[in-house]
């Protein structure tokens, strides 16, 4: 038997709880809150997705010709010291 | 221009030390390439920092471009970045991959220019009305959704929400979700900009929580179809 816990108490530690930063007793209380509560399952759920989105290498691209356009000025700069 | 700010020094004081070398007892976070390359580099090889930092090019933009928000500021500030690290490398110490070293100069760079430049916005818009008495942020959105699968970044549309989601934040929130999420810091790493693991705890919750609101009208299907239009799922 695991004491309740609230829906407020719930999303406060959300974040903590999908990076594994809380107790294993809060673990345990926040996952029998899970089970009967549809709402903070999706505030969950949809938290998980959106970490999992912005850490996909595809999420967000390069401008074409970065790289190039660097190296350009690095090679500026190694000129104007003289190390080139 | 280097440029320098009364709060932050644009290079991260925790990961470094005079000559580079490991502090007696201190376990190196360098992978050997990475330590070979710097080598090379600081023995005159200026050829081999390309390498060194060619597979670092994308977390570098994507911290200056998450806190700028403008794409050609932030490729200036990942220039100014990656050009301050060439500079310093004989002052990295290896107690960081270099990676997290030179994103860290990258936020930094990026936080000094927004400041400088005067268009640090609060965006306060978002958190008004959506706190609850003692100030927590409540998710303003309950729906269950499908979940929006990778393949779907694939798509020029979802990659746009999640930059204006991102754009939505402020930037201290938005700072921590980039290098604990984008970049997959570690908490402990992410606190190197100069913060307490608590605060990135407190502002990593906030940031993604309105994320997820953010993103939540595509959560009903639509990233995952394809499809304009929105597709109700919601229950009410």
């Amino acid at each position: 038997m695991v004491m309740e816990i609230s829906c407020e108490e719930v999303w406060r530690e959300v974040s903590n709880y999908l990076d594994d930063e809380i107790t294993p007793e809060l673990r345990a209380r926040m996952l029998e809150h899970f089970k009967g509560c549809k709402h903070c399952t999706a505030v969950l759920e949809g938290t998980r997705n959106v970490v999992q989105l912005v850490g996909d290498a595809k999420a967000f691209l390069l401008p074409a010709g970065f790289s190039d356009r660097l190296y350009q000025k690095l090679d500026r700069k190694l000129s104007e010291d003289g190390r080139l | 221009m280097m440029s320098t700010g009364p709060m932050r020094t644009a290079l991260p004081a925790t990961s470094f030390r005079v000559g580079g070398e490991i502090l007696p007892g201190t376990k190196s976070r360098v992978n050997p390439l990475e330590s070979e390359l710097i080598l090379r580099v600081l023995r005159g090889q200026h050829e081999a920092f390309r390498e060194l930092v060619r597979p670092c090019e994308r977390a570098v933009f994507m911290a200056t471009q998450a806190i700028l928000r403008n794409e050609a500021d932030a490729e200036d500030a990942a220039q100014e970045a990656i050009l301050k690290a060439f500079t310093n490398l004989a002052k990295f110490r290896g107690d960081s991959k270099f990676s997290t070293w030179l994103v860290l100069i990258a936020t930094n760079e990026a936080l000094m220019k927004l400041r400088k430049e005067r268009r640090q916005k609060l965006h306060d818009s978002l958190d008004d009305g959506r706190k609850d008495e003692k100030g927590n942020y409540v998710p303003r959105d309950f729906a269950d959704w499908r979940a929006i699968p990778s393949e779907a970044l694939q798509t020029e549309e979802l990659r746009q929400a999640l930059s204006r989601a991102l754009a939505s934040l402020t930037p201290k929130h938005r700072e921590v979700l980039v290098l604990r999420d984008v970049q997959n810091f570690t908490i402990e790493e992410t606190a190197k900009v100069g913060i307490g693991k608590s605060a990135v705890k407190t502002r990593l919750l906030r940031a993604r929580l309105q994320m997820r609101d953010a993103l939540a009208p595509g959560m009903d299907g639509s990233w995952s179809t394809g499809r304009r239009e929105y597709k109700q799922v919601r229950p009410w």
